[in-house]
């Protein structure tokens, strides 16, 4: 039956989504993260989505949504100059985490959004769903 | 006379098969509203129900030309009837899923559903009140 596997559809929407607001709670938490060498500071990290498929008699056909992987942006970390801190190299200079808050935060909501979404087609299917159990009564 | 409740119900048992698969190829492109060059689905009601109704051999049933050959179910799978939106705005990353644009659709497939649903329960009054005889 169809309409059981929208569940599944908008199940597996609901937890990527999730995933990648863990992804960004998980850069805005180390924004502020200093590191005493380029390759020591934390990078922003980015949900990969991508469209489960399945195959079917007719041919290949969506059935969800998956996380692909979770990838680390390689732009480059912000150096500052900051000499009075205990983790400075011999320039005088800290690095801090290529996180772009703006980014991230537009993430935030764009994932938020879509997760709504997905709650209320959980909702509909629900109530649709339970109209056609009491068929006949 | 021959009584089939298939006729009793009419049009309608097949109509809600096809608006719950419809529910299902919406609720892909909501779930995909985020996915890299993921395209909008839907299919086209009118044309399917038509081949239905008209008993018409629709692009996905397959040919029986032996007694034992099984008929498969009509609404199984019609990924061939599945047809890709025109997208409205495309996006860079190659998405054609309009959000909103979805959502309404979804909206209007369920309403239609129900609706549906309300002819079907209905008849399965209308038929129960003779069985009764009340």
């Amino acid at each position: 039956m169809s309409l059981f596997n929208v569940f599944d559809v908008a199940g597996s929407a609901l937890n990527a989504q999730s995933v990648r607001l863990n992804v960004t709670a998980s850069n805005m938490a180390n924004a502020g993260t200093v590191s005493g060498t380029a390759e020591g500071a934390y990078r922003a990290k980015h949900a990969v989505f991508s469209t489960l498929m399945n195959e079917t008699l007719g041919g290949r056909e969506s059935t969800g949504v998956q996380i692909l992987d979770v990838v680390e942006s390689d732009a480059p970390a912000v150096e500052q100059y900051q000499p009075d801190h205990p983790l400075a190299d011999e320039r005088g200079y800290v690095f801090l985490p290529n996180v772009n808050g703006i980014e991230e935060l537009a993430n935030m909501i764009s994932a938020s959004r879509t997760y709504q979404s997905n709650v209320e087609v959980i909702n509909t299917s629900k109530q649709m769903l339970l109209r056609t159990i009491n068929l006949g009564q | 006379m021959r009584f089939s409740l298939d006729n009793a119900l009419g049009i309608h048992p097949q109509a809600l098969l096809l608006r719950s698969r419809r529910a299902e190829v919406l609720a892909n492109n909501i779930a995909n509203a985020d996915t890299p060059n993921y395209k909008a689905r839907d299919i086209d009601f009118k044309s399917i129900l038509n081949n239905v109704e008209g008993h018409g051999t629709s692009s996905m049933m397959v040919k029986t030309t032996h007694s034992g050959h099984i008929t498969p179910d009509r609404f199984s799978g019609f990924s061939e009837d599945l047809l890709y939106r025109t997208p409205l705005q495309p996006s860079l990353d190659g998405n054609t899923v309009d959000t909103q644009v979805e959502q309404s659709k979804y909206s209007e497939n369920s309403m239609q559903y129900i609706a549906s649903l309300n002819f079907v329960n209905g008849s399965i009054k209308g038929l129960l009140t003779a069985i009764r005889g009340e």
